[in-house]
Formats: C-alpha cells, sequence, structure tokens
C-alpha cells in the first residue's frame, strides 16, 4: 500500500515537473530554431519547432556584416567585467569596516546603508543628477554607474557574513603580527569569504550583462556605446514601428534594408542570450546558495 | 564577541583612518547614487523650468498633485500597480510552494535538473523575454498565429493590439519568470523541517498528502508570511521591465498594462511631463516608504529574525 502510494506521487510529480521544465525550456528552443530557419519558410510559416528549410544565414549575415552586434558584444563583456571588479571592491570593502563594532561611526554609516533600502528618490531626481549635475550621459560612465554599483542589501549580507563568519582571533593575530588593516583584508579576510564573494559578484555580473535601462535612458546619441540588450531592445523597437508604420516608413525612406530579416532578429536574441545560457550549468549552484542567503535573510 | 574586542579598542584614532579609507569609496557612491538626489524630490512641488533648473523653478505647492490626481492617470496606474502585484504575489507564491514541495518529495536525482530548468527564465533580461514573448505572439510571425490558430481554423489575432490577453500574458510572464527563485526560497525551507517528524507520522499511517497539507504546509507558514508580507511592502513598486518590454511600448495595451513605474518615465523621458512625473514619483516614494516600514513592523511582531530592522 505504501510503497504503490509513494510510486504514484513520485510518477506524478515526474510529470508536473517534466512539463514545468518544458514550459521554462521551450521559448529558447523555438528561439533557437527560428534563427536556424530559412527566411522566406519563416515569412510563409511564422516561428515553428519544425521549420521546412533550415538555413545558416542569419549567423552569416551576423558575422560578415553585422559590425553592430560584435561592437555590442564588446562593450557588454567590458562592462561586465568592469561593473563586477568595482562592484565587488567597493561592496566588500564598505562591509568590511562595518563588520568592526568599535568603528567610531558606525552606526551613521550602517543607517546610512540601510535607508537606501526603504527610500529612494524614483527615476526624476536620479536622472537630474547623473545628467544635469554630474553629466555622465552619452558615456561608458552612464551603463556603469547608475543604480548597479552597489547596494544596500548586497553590503547588509556582506557584512553579517564578515561579523559572524570571521572568527575574531584570527584578525586578532593578524593584527598582533603587524598586518595592515588592508592586508588583513585582502589576504585573510576575502580567502575566508569566497562563496559570500562569488555570489555577490555573480548577482553583479547576471545584472550587468542583463541591464538595459542605463544605456536605454543615458545613451540618447551614442548608440555605438550600445551593450547587447541596448541593440536588441532597439530592433525590437524598430520591428514594431515599421509594423505599424509601414505605408508612412515608405515614403520616407527610413531604410527597410536596415532592418534585420526575422531570422537574423532571432539569431541576434539567440547570440545575446548565449552567455548565459552556457555558463548556467556551472553557476546555477552558486546562485542557487546566493538566493538562500538573500532570501533568508532578506 | 565586544568583550572580545575592548582589549584592542584602547588604540588611537589613527588605527581606524583605513578602515574610513575603505569604506569611502562605497560611501561615496551611495551619496552620489542613492543621497545626491533626495533634494530633486522637491520639483514635485515646482513647475519645472528646463532653463531656471530644480532650484530656480517656481513653486506652485500642491497644483502638480492636484493636476495628477484629477487626471484618470492615477487612478488606473495605481490600480494596475497593486492589481497586478497582489495577483503575482497570489499565483506565484501558491506555484512556487506546490513545485518546492514536489522537489522536496522526490528521490530521484533528476530533480536538481528539473530545478535548474524552471530557474532558467529567471536568468535572463526583459529584452530578451521580449523577444521570447514576440516569437509567440507577433502578428505577422508569431508561433500563436502561424502554427496554432491556423491549425484550428482560426483567424489570426492582434495580441499587440487586444487589450484583454495582456493581463493574463502578463500574469503568465511574471511567473515563467519568478517561479524557479521563490521556489529556491521555499526548497529550502523545507529541507529545514526535522525529518523525523514525517517518519513517525508515516508510521502513524498517514498518507503522503496528508503529509504535505499537515506538516509541511504549516511549517511553511511561517515563511509564506514573511515572503507574502515583503513583497506587500514592495506592493507599490512594479517591474518596469516587465510593463514596458513585454508588451513593447504600445499604446493601445495602455490601460492595462501602465504602471507608476512606467507613467513616471514615460513623463520624464517620452513626454517632457517633468512635473506629473516628479509628482508621480514623490507619491511612489512615500506610500511605498510606508508600506515597507508597515510590513516590516508586522513580520517584527511575528518574527523578529525576518525583520528587516
Amino acid at each position: 500500500m505504501r510503497t504503490r502510494e509513494e510510486k504514484r506521487f513520485q510518477i506524478f510529480a515526474h510529470i508536473v515537473m517534466i512539463i514545468l521544465s518544458l514550459l521554462a525550456v521551450v521559448p529558447f528552443v523555438l528561439l533557437v530554431i527560428s534563427s536556424f530557419t530559412d527566411n522566406d519558410t519563416l515569412i510563409a510559416n511564422g516561428y515553428s519547432f519544425t521549420p521546412e528549410k533550415w538555413s545558416l544565414y542569419a549567423y552569416e549575415y551576423i558575422f560578415k556584416t553585422g559590425n553592430s552586434v560584435l561592437h555590442a558584444y564588446w562593450i557588454s563583456i567590458c562592462l561586465t567585467i568592469v561593473g563586477t571588479i568595482v562592484a565587488l571592491s567597493i561592496t566588500t570593502m564598505l562591509a568590511y569596516a562595518l563588520s568592526k563594532p568599535d568603528l567610531p561611526g558606525r552606526n551613521v554609516f550602517m543607517f546610512l546603508v540601510f535607508f537606501t533600502l526603504l527610500f529612494n528618490g524614483g527615476l526624476v531626481p536620479t536622472y537630474i543628477v547623473y545628467t544635469n549635475m554630474l553629466g555622465i550621459k552619452n558615456s561608458f560612465w552612464a551603463l556603469l554607474i547608475p543604480g548597479l554599483l552597489m547596494n544596500g542589501f548586497n553590503v547588509m549580507l556582506m557584512k553579517s557574513y564578515f561579523s559572524s563568519s570571521i572568527p575574531a582571533e584570527i584578525l586578532d593575530a593578524a593584527y598582533i603580527d603587524g598586518a595592515t588593516e588592508f592586508k588583513t583584508f585582502t589576504s585573510v579576510v576575502l580567502p575566508l569569504s569566497k562563496p559570500i564573494v562569488a555570489t555577490i559578484g555573480l548577482f553583479a555580473g547576471i545584472a550587468y550583462w542583463n541591464d538595459w535601462m542605463n544605456g536605454y535612458i543615458y545613451l540618447t546619441k551614442r548608440t555605438d556605446l550600445y551593450s547587447v540588450q541596448n541593440l536588441l531592445n532597439r530592433m525590437m523597437q524598430n520591428i514594431q514601428y515599421l509594423s505599424q508604420n509601414s505605408a508612412r516608413v515608405q515614403d520616407a525612406g527610413v531604410g527597410l534594408a536596415s532592418i534585420p530579416s526575422a531570422s537574423v532578429r532571432m539569431a541576434m536574441a539567440t547570440v545575446g542570450v548565449l552567455p548565459i545560457l552556457i555558463t548556467y550549468p556551472f553557476i546555477q549552484g552558486n546562485f542557487v546558495k546566493g538566493i538562500t542567503l538573500g532570501g533568508v535573510k532578506g | 564577541m565586544a568583550a572580545n574586542r575592548t582589549k584592542t579598542k584602547k588604540k588611537s584614532i589613527k588605527r581606524y583612518i583605513p578602515l574610513y579609507l575603505m569604506a569611502l569609496p562605497g560611501l561615496v557612491y551611495l551619496f552620489i547614487n542613492n543621497y545626491l538626489p533626495l533634494p530633486g524630490l522637491v520639483l514635485a512641488f515646482k513647475k519645472f523650468n528646463a532653463k531656471k533648473g530644480i532650484y530656480g523653478s517656481p513653486f506652485v505647492g500642491f497644483k502638480n498633485f492636484k493636476y495628477l490626481f484629477a487626471t484618470k492617470d492615477a487612478f488606473i496606474i495605481t490600480r494596475n500597480t497593486i492589481l497586478y502585484n497582489l495577483v503575482f504575489i497570489i499565483v506565484n507564491t501558491i506555484l512556487a510552494i506546490f513545485v518546492a514541495i514536489l522537489l522536496a518529495e522526490m528521490t530521484s536525482k533528476v530533480k536538481k535538473a528539473y530545478q535548474s530548468f524552471i530557474l532558467l527564465p529567471y536568468m535572463i533580461s526583459m529584452v530578451i523575454v521580449s523577444y521570447l514573448v514576440f516569437g509567440f505572439l507577433s502578428t505577422e510571425n508569431g508561433f500563436f498565429n502561424n502554427t496554432i490558430l491556423r491549425a484550428l481554423g482560426k483567424d489570426p489575432i492582434s495580441w499587440y493590439m487586444e487589450k484583454k490577453y495582456w493581463p493574463f500574458i502578463l500574469v503568465f510572464v511574471s511567473a515563467w519568470k519568478g517561479i524557479g527563485y521563490n521556489c529556491v526560497i521555499y526548497l529550502a525551507s523545507i529541507l529545514g523541517i526535522d525529518r523525523s517528524i514525517y517518519e513517525s507520522a508515516s508510521i502513524d499511517g498517514a498518507s503522503k498528502w496528508q503529509q504535505i497539507f499537515k506538516i509541511t504546509i504549516p511549517l511553511l507558514k511561517p515563511t509564506i508570511i514573511m515572503m507574502t508580507l515583503l513583497a506587500v511592502g514592495r506592493i507599490f513598486y512594479s517591474d518596469f521591465g516587465l510593463f514596458y518590454q513585454v508588451p513593447q511600448n504600445q499604446g493601445a495595451l495602455f490601460s492595462v498594462t501602465n504602471t507608476i513605474d512606467t507613467y513616471v518615465y514615460r513623463g520624464l523621458l517620452e513626454l517632457g511631463d517633468m512635473s506629473m512625473s516628479s509628482a508621480a514619483g514623490l507619491y511612489q516614494s512615500i506610500v511605498g516608504f510606508i508600506l515597507v516600514l508597515g510590513s516590516n513592523l508586522i513580520v517584527k511582531k511575528i518574527d523578529p529574525e525576518y525583520a528587516l530592522f
């Protein structure tokens, strides 16, 4: 009896999970298959899981003529690397200072970090600061700085890791040995904090790779600084614009040729999501750990 | 621990200089990114004049708010933001708990793979999501119109023009993208339950479903309450990408896709209506602040462990 019930439950669970896994993955499959579909087939039959005719044309097109994609890729990679390194440096250093219970003024700093989690000025004042006061509009800084470089939540997470997982004795020993604060931080604290550093670095890296808002808001003229996400975003907007104003566009001559064909669009999106799909199997374990850490504490 | 440190405390302030230097870049960033914008909130009470700047623009009192709340928009964006969030909270919580329970009870090792698959959408940017949705819903080339509706002998639907479908599409996309994340949290909480409770229950003859409804769900209650209250604290904020990218900023859909965040964005960068935009922004900041404080107060009453402060 028991085992039969157990067996039925396991089968039920497998069926549900297979359906959900398919639902999660199928849109990506459609995207990738569409990118390998012959463009004429695509226009006749739409995006399909079983195209009549396959083609590599979209990828040939991208790598032969699609300088803009490769350039955007380069921007995205630089942004992700620089962003992650800077974000990790300033977050870990601030968190380390805050983890010292006897640091004079610590409570004030803690409050300043914490308050950012509760209240923020929102888009309009932030936009004014970055465009009018700091003038970073239409520069690489606009992709790097607004919003993404550090957030209070990660500082709190890292701070509590430092204060709970690094024994005070080790720090005292390093101090007695004559190590400077910074030396202690880099050669004692950071090596002991690999899990949290990896997790927060991962979150920062994904946030940078996926961000499209900063480029969308601040890069109004410098389309040469577009990241992959910005390029994909603009392409989708052009398609929408064309499908709504097809008559007018032909008059105005807003080059129809400059809009990539249906299969090329999907190939560009595939290329854009590829780094996530490739690295996902390796990072997902760490990612899950990170979510649990933040979710339980948060 | 504090007692331990008192020994080292008698050093002069000099000892702390390196620590202050280390904290400095982070604090400077917070100052620029989070505090410098705050005085700009005063714009909500001014008639913005680009030539005169924020501080030179004349005060108009509550006029911007009067205009904002006299429009239909104020009601629509508040309603959309709150209702969508409520539905997201309910749907995503129930589905995530359901999936987490199944995963926790599964014996096969494949469950790790299942978990990876359902978490994958969480990693993708909303721009990519809008392409994935477009692959299915595009009027000319979409899978639904060309394959499914054609096979059923039905006329194609202009998905991006028809309001009635979007509440369902947005709820679906939100669940598709978010369940994996919530599921991880609930799964961790279930795995923290003492297994011996289940063993004695099954010796007493409790069926699997009885164990789930009588043990797992009641023991998950604290986590469910905390997660929900924290989400309620954020109910005045919406996922800008979801409401802007996925419906592709289509005017025909605004009445069901416009939220406070998209309204503020469009006011600022598409319509150039700084006054309305900043009034709506301040409205969001203040109500949002009150909701976060309120929900945290309740969380603290129930279980201080989970409280933010």
